[in-house]
């Protein structure tokens, strides 16, 4: 594959610095049945997410006496993607579920709900690249907003690496041509990592680099999330 | 927004230390600290600290008021929807005070399916196994009517201190209104658009200070108008 070049003049493709965000969009309760829902969208990337429960969990043989469970779905829509994705679960999209699932569940108190089940949908509307990051914190405002119980809201960020340069917040082009990416999720008053992959080549340095500008990234999330969050029930300022 | 709006509350932020005080179920403890499990109104009194959720399913206690509806009937009792994760069971000797030969009569005679009940529950078990009675001077089968469901969390907003808002809405549409703690909503009346709209009103602003009033100042608008 041809490389394309991304980092021109300290500038990336779309014109952001290398530590700069892309505008960030967030809207509540949006799908008017879910008990809690959201979209939350990095530039061009879109995610819906809703949130149903606790319910009880049928077929009775997943029930768990010990706590409840969590079902996640992450979907890409067929028009997401410049190229038709074929609809359905597939291996990448199984692979992110898991993945967003177990993240989540470090902040939700299971043991409160035996026996039942939190059911989470995520939709990707349009995708340009950090699609897992942009499910993650819709997930999780849908659920805080649904009030399910939970020890923090959880925040996510993307970094990387492109010509040895250190970027937060990859886009799509970006993620196809980055030397490294990294899915960071975080509970950001527990300072507790829940979610790390990495793709790619990094030095020790570069990774402990990276991983401070996620957190700081996503302690801008937190402040945001807050803010949407305070907002649906008319409370402007956020201490 | 002009209105006072009480302070909120997000999962994980921090409430205060615990000092030997109680804690509510929507707060838990960290070392000495203690955070919220949910969006809701901090309550942090002498003895206790806790959170009223603003949203959020309803998980049965033991003394809750509910209203149910029948879901199944068995050979020795009824299993009831409370608007809970958990289906709730009524056992024969907590609903019927009558002796019954379970092997000739058929419990449908007492509650059948989709009929509406008001109930206390009696027994919830570490693994949320619930059990409802009727044997409780208010439980009674609801005839007639409409439900509603709001937030569960609200009930005791529309409830309102020593039952002032309740009074308030039965006094002002002259409807019956049965609440349960569940957030099941039983209606009977005339003038029930007016009543479902006000316990509505009363769900969206239940955290806005001086709510009684405003409550107060749209039905007294209600009955100008009829």
């Amino acid at each position: 594959m041809k490389k394309v070049e991304v980092l021109k003049d300290g500038k990336r493709i779309d014109g952001r610095g290398p530590l700069k965000m892309r505008e960030i969009d967030v809207k509540l309760d949006i799908i008017s049945r879910a008990d809690g829902s959201a979209k939350f969208s990095f530039g061009n990337t879109v995610a819906i997410a809703a949130c149903y429960g606790p319910r009880l969990l049928l077929p009775k043989h997943l029930q768990e006496e010990k706590g409840g469970i969590i079902r996640f779905r992450y979907n890409m829509a067929p028009f997401s993607v410049d190229e038709r994705k074929s609809p359905g679960p597939d291996r990448r999209s199984i692979e992110l579920s898991k993945v967003i699932k177990e993240a989540l569940a470090c902040s939700v108190f299971l043991e409160d709900f035996p026996r039942a089940t939190l059911d989470v949908y995520v939709e990707i509307l349009n995708a340009d690249g950090s699609t897992r990051i942009a499910s993650t914190n819709a997930a999780s405002l849908a659920m805080a907003s649904a009030g399910v119980p939970m020890r923090d809201l959880v925040c996510a960020i993307s970094v990387g690496k492109i010509d040895d340069t250190l970027i937060v917040d990859l886009n799509g082009i970006e993620d196809n041509n980055s030397e490294a990416d990294l899915s960071f999720g975080m509970l950001p008053s527990k300072d507790e990592v829940v979610l790390l992959q990495m793709d790619g080549r990094l030095t020790k340095e570069e990774l402990l680099k990276l991983l401070d500008l996620a957190k700081e990234n996503c302690l801008k999330i937190y402040e945001l999330q807050k803010k949407v969050l305070k907002g649906k029930y008319g409370v402007e300022d956020v201490e | 927004m002009n209105e006072k709006v009480r302070k909120i509350v997000l999962p994980g932020e921090f409430l205060s230390f615990r000092e030997g005080r109680k804690l509510g179920n929507y707060v838990y403890q960290e070392g000495e600290k203690v955070f919220s499990k949910v969006i809701g109104i901090p309550k942090i009194l002498e003895n206790c600290i806790d959170v009223i959720p603003l949203a959020g399913t309803y998980f049965p206690k033991i003394g809750d008021r509910v209203i149910g509806i029948v879901k199944n009937v068995e050979v020795s009792g009824w299993f009831v929807d409370i608007n809970s994760p958990y289906l709730a069971f009524l056992p024969l000797s907590l609903a019927v005070s009558e002796y019954v030969d379970i092997f000739r009569v058929d419990l449908s005679k007492y509650y059948d399916v989709e009929d509406v009940i008001f109930c206390r529950i009696s027994k919830v078990t570490k693994d949320k196994i619930v059990q409802v009675t009727m044997k409780d001077p208010e439980a009674k089968k609801l005839e007639g009517g409409v439900l509603m469901k709001i937030t569960p969390t609200k009930v005791a907003r529309l409830i309102g201190k020593g039952r002032s808002m309740i009074n308030l809405l039965k006094e002002k549409t002259k409807c019956e209104i049965l609440p349960g703690q569940n957030g099941v909503v039983w209606l009977k009346g005339d003038n029930l658009q007016k009543a479902i709209q006000a316990i509505l009103m009363i769900e969206r602003e239940s955290h806005i200070y001086g709510l009684t009033e405003k409550i107060q100042k749209f039905l007294s608008g209600v009955n100008e108008k009829s």
